[in-house]
C-alpha cells in the first residue's frame, strides 16, 4: 500500500516535471525537470526490474542531464529565446497537457486490461513521459528542446517495456542510447558555435 | 575466434585506432584496408567450419555471449559479410577522393560494425537499439563542427529514435501473437506497430522529407554513405521479422500494405525527383525510390524475395559510392548544388559529370548499367502480380529519367566556345571511373553477382521456400 502510494507521489513528480519542462523557457529549470523525470522514472522501474538495474538507469539519466547542462552552460552568452506565442503559448501549452492527462487516464486502465500486471502508476507514469515528449517533437525545431522531447518520450517507453523485458543487454543498450541522444544534443547545441576557420581542418 | 569478434569487435576497436592514432591522409589507406581484409576473410574462411592448412586446423566459431545474450554470426553470413565490408571498403577508399574529414573512416567503420552487430544479435529484434546507436553515430558526420544543424538532421535523429520503441514493443507483442495466433486484435496492434517502426527507419512517405534535406544541407558523401548503410541493414532486419513469423509472410493484407508503401515511396520519390533543381536533393528522391524498389520487392508474393531484394542491395551501394564521390567532387567546385551553380561543369569536370549521370541513369534501371537486371527482375515479379503498381513504379522511374536528363543538360550548358579541361585529381578520376566500370560490370553481366546471390537465401530460410 505504501509502495502503491508512493508510485502514485512519483507519477505526480512526472506530471509536474513534464509540464514545468513543456512551459518553462529556461534550460535551467527544464533539465532540472529531466532530472526528477529520471529519479521518478527510477522508482517506478524497480517496480518491475532490480535495484541495480533501476539505478543504473537513474545514474545514466543524471549523467545525460550533466553533459546537456555543461553543454548550455558554456554557451550561455546566447540569447534565450523568446516564445513567439507569449502568454497565449503557455496556455496553449498547459491545454495539451491536460489532453495528455486526460488520455492517459483514459488508456492506463484499458492497457492494464490487455496487459495485467504492470500497474495502473507504471502505465501511467509511462504515458504522461511518452504524450509530453511527442508534443514537445510536434512543436519545436529547437534542438534542445528536441532532445528533450526524444529523451522523455524514451524514459516513458523505457518505464513500461521494462516491465516486459528484464535483460541486462537491453537494459545496457537502451542506457547507451541514453547517452548517445545526450551527447548527440550537446554536439548539435555546440556545432555551429566555434569558429568557422575551423572549416580548413575539417577538410584533408 | 569468433566471428563476432572478429567483424564486430575488431572493426569497432580499428575505428576508434583510426581516430585517435592515424594521420588524416593516412585514414582512407588503413580503414580501406581494414574493411577489405575484413571482407576478404569472410570469403576464405567460412564461419563454423573446420579449414585445415597443411597441418594447422583453424576454425571461427560462430557465437559469443554478452550479458547472457548470444551474438551469432552463421556460415550463411558469411557472403553477406563479404558482400557488407566490400562495399564498406569502397566508400572508405573513396573518402581520399572525396576530400571530406578523416572521422569519416573511423566513424564509418565503428557505424558498419554496430550494423553487423544488428545482425548477429539474438533475440534479432534488438537490432533496432543497435541501429539507433548507428544512427547517433552518423550526426558528427553529417554536421562539422563549424556548421549549425539543419531541418534535415533533427528529423532524421527524431524519426530514427521514434522508430525503435516502436520495433521493440512490436516484438515483444509479436511473442504474444506466436502463443496465441488466432487473436486478431493483438496481431493487428503488433502489426501496425511493427509497420510504424519501419516506416519510420526506412522513411516511408510521407516520412522521408529528411532525405531530400540532407542531400541539400550535409556532405554528398556522408548523405550517400548515410543512404547506402541504414536501409541496407533495415531492410535485412526486415526481411529477419518476415522469415522469423509465418502470419506476417502469409498475409495478403499485410503484403498489400507493403507493396502500397513501396509503390507510392517509387512514384512520388520519382515524381517530385523529376521537378527538383538541386542535384544533391536528386540524389536524395532516387535513394527514396530504390528504398520504394527494395519495399516492393519484400512485399512480392515469391520465393525470389531474397534474390531480388539482394539483387537491389548490392548495385545500390557502387551506384550511390559513385554519385556521391562524383558530387562530391563538384561540390568542391560549385559550393552549391543548385542547377544555377553548376551549369556548364561538364567541360571542367567531365569524369565526374559522366559518373554522376551513369549513376543516375543506372538507378532509373537504364539498360546495360547495374541497376537495370534488378529492375527487369522486379518487372517480372510485379507484372505477373499487378499491372497498375508496374506502372506507377513505370511512373517513378520515369520521373528519375526526367532528372538524369536535366541534369545532364545543365551540365552540358556551358559558355560557347569553353575549353575542356580536367580539373579532378588522379585518385578522384581513379576511383570514379573504377566505380563507373563496375557499373558496366554490373550491368552487362550480372551472373558475377551470382556466386553470392546463391548462398543469400540460406540466411532466411522460411522466405526462400
Amino acid at each position: 500500500m505504501a509502495l502503491d502510494i508512493i508510485s502514485w507521489a512519483m507519477v505526480a513528480f512526472i506530471l509536474a516535471a513534464s509540464c514545468a519542462m513543456f512551459i518553462s523557457r529556461d534550460w535551467r529549470i527544464q533539465l532540472s525537470a529531466l532530472a526528477v523525470q529520471y529519479f521518478a522514472t527510477f522508482w517506478l522501474v524497480t517496480r518491475h526490474l532490480p535495484f541495480a538495474m533501476g539505478a543504473a538507469k537513474l545514474v545514466t539519466g543524471w549523467m545525460v542531464v550533466a553533459a546537456l547542462g555543461m553543454t548550455r552552460l558554456s554557451l550561455s552568452e546566447l540569447e534565450e529565446k523568446e516564445d513567439p506565442l507569449g502568454q497565449r503559448g503557455q496556455w496553449f501549452s498547459i491545454i495539451l497537457i491536460m489532453i495528455v492527462v486526460f488520455v492517459t487516464a483514459g488508456a492506463a486502465p484499458r492497457i492494464e486490461a490487455i496487459i495485467p500486471g504492470l500497474g495502473l502508476q507504471v502505465i501511467a507514469g509511462s504515458l504522461l513521459l511518452i504524450g509530453t515528449g511527442l508534443i514537445h517533437l510536434g512543436l519545436t525545431s529547437d534542438t534542445l528542446r528536441v532532445i528533450l522531447g526524444l529523451l522523455t518520450m524514451l524514459t516513458g517507453f523505457e518505464i513500461m517495456y521494462a516491465a516486459v523485458e528484464s535483460s541486462i543487454l537491453v537494459a545496457g543498450l537502451l542506457a547507451i542510447t541514453n547517452l548517445g541522444l545526450g551527447l548527440v544534443g550537446s554536439y548539435l547545441l555546440t556545432a555551429g558555435s566555434t569558429s568557422t576557420t575551423n572549416v580548413d581542418e575539417e577538410q584533408i | 575466434m569468433s566471428a563476432p569478434v572478429i567483424w564486430i569487435l575488431i572493426p569497432l576497436v580499428a575505428g576508434a585506432l583510426i581516430l585517435f592514432f592515424v594521420p588524416e591522409r593516412l585514414s582512407a589507406i588503413v580503414g580501406g584496408a581494414v574493411a577489405t581484409v575484413l571482407a576478404l576473410v569472410a570469403m576464405i574462411f567460412p564461419i563454423d567450419t573446420a579449414l585445415l592448412i597443411s597441418t594447422l586446423s583453424i576454425k571461427i566459431s560462430a557465437s559469443v555471449q554478452v550479458f547472457g545474450r548470444n551474438f551469432s554470426l552463421n556460415t550463411a553470413d558469411g557472403t553477406l559479410l563479404v558482400i557488407i565490408y566490400g562495399l564498406a571498403a569502397l566508400w572508405f577508399f573513396g573518402t581520399q577522393a572525396s576530400g571530406i574529414a578523416n572521422r569519416f573512416v573511423s566513424l564509418g567503420l565503428i557505424i558498419v560494425a554496430l550494423l553487423t552487430a544488428s545482425i548477429a544479435v539474438e533475440p534479432f529484434l534488438y537490432a533496432a537499439l543497435l541501429i539507433e546507436m548507428a544512427a547517433m553515430l552518423v550526426i558528427p558526420l553529417l554536421v562539422p563542427q563549424y556548421q549549425k544543424p539543419g531541418r534535415g538532421v533533427i528529423r532524421f535523429i527524431i524519426y530514427q529514435t521514434l522508430a525503435m520503441p516502436f520495433i521493440l514493443f512490436a516484438g515483444w507483442m509479436l511473442t504474444g501473437v506466436e502463443a496465441s495466433p488466432g487473436d486478431i486484435g493483438l496481431t493487428t496492434q503488433a502489426g501496425a506497430m511493427l509497420g510504424m517502426g519501419f516506416a519510420f527507419l526506412l522513411g516511408i512517405f510521407p516520412l522521408y522529407n529528411w532525405i531530400p534535406m540532407l542531400g541539400k544541407e550535409a556532405s554528398p558523401y556522408v548523405t550517400g554513405f548515410l543512404l547506402w548503410a541504414l536501409p541496407t541493414f533495415t531492410v535485412i532486419f526486415a526481411l529477419g521479422f518476415l522469415d522469423r513469423y509465418t502470419w506476417i509472410r502469409t498475409s495478403p493484407q499485410l503484403s498489400g500494405a507493403i507493396q502500397l508503401a513501396g509503390v507510392i515511396m517509387v512514384a512520388s520519390a520519382g515524381l517530385f525527383a523529376a521537378t527538383q533543381k538541386h542535384i544533391g536533393r536528386i540524389m536524395g528522391y532516387a535513394a527514396i525510390a530504390e528504398t520504394g524498389l527494395l519495399i516492393l520487392a519484400m512485399g512480392l508474393r515469391s520465393a525470389e524475395i531474397v534474390n531480388v531484394t539482394f539483387l537491389l542491395l548490392i548495385p545500390r551501394g557502387l551506384e550511390l559510392a559513385v554519385w556521391a564521390l562524383g558530387l562530391s567532387v563538384i561540390k568542391r567546385e560549385a559550393f552549391s548544388l543548385q542547377f544555377s551553380e553548376i551549369r556548364g561543369l561538364a567541360r571542367k569536370y567531365p569524369v565526374a559529370v559522366i559518373a554522376i549521370i551513369l549513376a543516375h541513369l543506372s538507378m532509373t534501371g537504364f539498360p546495360l548499367l547495374a541497376g537495370f537486371p534488378p529492375r527487369l527482375a522486379i518487372w517480372q515479379e510485379l507484372a505477373s502480380q499487378s499491372l497498375v503498381t508496374s506502372f506507377w513504379v513505370f511512373l517513378g522511374l520515369l520521373g528519375l529519367l526526367v532528372s538524369a536528363f536535366r541534369t545532364l543538360a545543365v551540365f552540358v550548358m556551358a559558355e560557347e566556345k569553353t575549353a575542356w579541361s580536367w580539373n579532378e585529381s588522379w585518385i578522384q578520376a581513379g576511383m570514379l571511373t573504377i566505380g563507373v566500370i563496375g557499373l558496366f560490370i554490373l550491368g552487362l553481366v550480372p551472373q558475377v553477382m551470382q556466386p553470392f546471390l546463391s548462398k543469400l537465401p540460406a540466411l532466411f530460410e522460411h522466405l526462400s521456400q
